[in-house]
């Protein structure tokens, strides 16, 4: 199977999404389902949080075109051993020519850390907003068919 | 819900009338009602069908494209209202509207307000618990977590970024170690100057953070999907210890 990988950017009403994807070979496959192929092979400690990727059949799944509100995404779900393997990019909002962009620069002055999760009382919340939903919508969609 | 976000507007004064909250939210549909890309009688359709000659734009439309390209030049180019040929003003509009709204409400004689709109910020005077506001920065890769807690006032917050799971990405320029952009968090004097620079530096990739860095009053938290952050110097005075 040919891969072909391709980076994009996504330019969405002064709202830029820089995604860079893995687009899978072309061509539809049909879902493969398998029944017995539930779950991976390993048993989960019953505490793992990763229930929400265990149990989908097997096989590559679209999700519906949602509007992007500056555009069209669409998204395809391949679940191998019951667990998202990849997901890839259908339809995106595009903007062809002068957008295109490649970095491989160092930062040399800034501070770093891991992220970390913090228990506290916020009384608001920063975070990105727009493009993703119509993302998760669209791959909501792929997963249940998944089901 | 407007611009298909969530707004909410809090005035932490005792003196807060419910009618200039009422108001804010007019202000907001109305907004939208001129700049959205989609409904069928805004203002920018009619630009983009060629139903409206650029004469005859309103002036709150002159000032959009005003500050459009103002920003623009400012990011190098960073910043675009058009897209795939069709003129759409978004990036520009919501920091523009939470600002404004602000505006009107310290002409009011308020205080300690807060205005949001899905996740862009613009912060004054302190919170009901009578100490600065404290702001989460959300986890891009947990949406039900919070990765950073800041305590701001009399300024604005804005956040870039996307959902999508980083190990699902992949980067064929850096390879292995995919380091592309998560999400990127700026604070700035006010949120219309954080939330066109937060877009902007978000279309940078990783040099966005750099390109921050260089601005005097604006101070960024990037994460990368390798689930790593990067900040500006000036940026751990707002981290609530």
């Amino acid at each position: 199977m040919m891969k072909k990988y391709a980076q994009v950017i996504v330019v969405m009403g002064g709202f830029f999404l820089l995604v860079f994807f893995r687009n899978i070979a072309r061509g539809d496959k049909q879902p493969v389902i398998t029944s017995s192929d539930l779950g991976p092979i390993n048993t989960p400690a019953p505490n793992t949080s990763n229930a929400t990727s265990r149990g989908y059949k097997n096989g590559t799944y679209r999700g519906s075109v949602v509007d992007a509100y500056y555009g069209n995404i669409q998204v395809q779900v391949q679940i191998t051993g019951g667990r998202i393997t990849d997901v890839t990019f259908l339809q995106y909002p595009n903007d062809n020519g002068t957008s295109r962009f490649i970095n491989s620069q160092a930062m040399p002055m800034l501070k770093s850390e891991a992220i970390q999760a913090q228990n506290a009382q916020v009384n608001i919340i920063s975070g990105a907003s727009d493009s993703s939903m119509a993302f998760q919508q669209s791959l909501a969609d792929a997963l249940s068919q998944a089901k | 819900m407007i611009m298909g976000m969530p707004v909410i507007i809090e005035i932490v004064d005792i003196t807060a009338k419910d009618e200039d909250i009422e108001e804010i939210f007019s202000d907001f549909r109305k907004i939208d009602e001129r700049f959205s890309p989609y409904k069928e009688t805004s203002e920018v359709m009619l630009i983009n069908r060629g139903k409206l000659a650029r004469g005859d734009y309103s002036q709150e439309m002159n000032k959009i494209i005003a500050l459009a390209e103002e920003t623009k030049h400012a990011t190098n180019g960073f910043f675009t209202t058009t897209i795939r040929g069709l003129f759409d003003p978004s990036g520009i509009v919501k920091g523009y509207a939470i600002w404004e709204a602000a505006k009107k409400l310290e002409k009011r004689g308020y205080e300690n307000v807060f205005v949001e709109i899905g996740g862009d910020i613009q912060i004054k005077g302190v919170s009901s618990s009578g100490s600065k506001w404290v702001v989460g920065i959300r986890n891009p890769f947990q949406t039900d977590e919070i990765i950073k807690v800041l305590s701001l006032t009399n300024c604005g917050i804005a956040t870039s970024g996307t959902y999508l799971r980083g190990s699902h990405i992949y980067n064929p320029v850096s390879g292995v170690n995919a380091t592309d952009i998560a999400s990127i968090t700026v604070i700035g004097k006010n949120v219309y100057e954080a939330d066109r620079f937060a877009t902007a530096a978000f279309a940078m990739g990783e040099n966005g953070i750099s390109f921050i860095q260089s601005k005097q009053y604006l101070e960024a938290y990037m994460i990368t999907n390798n689930e790593r952050a990067y900040f500006t110097e000036g940026f751990s005075k707002f981290v609530q210890m």
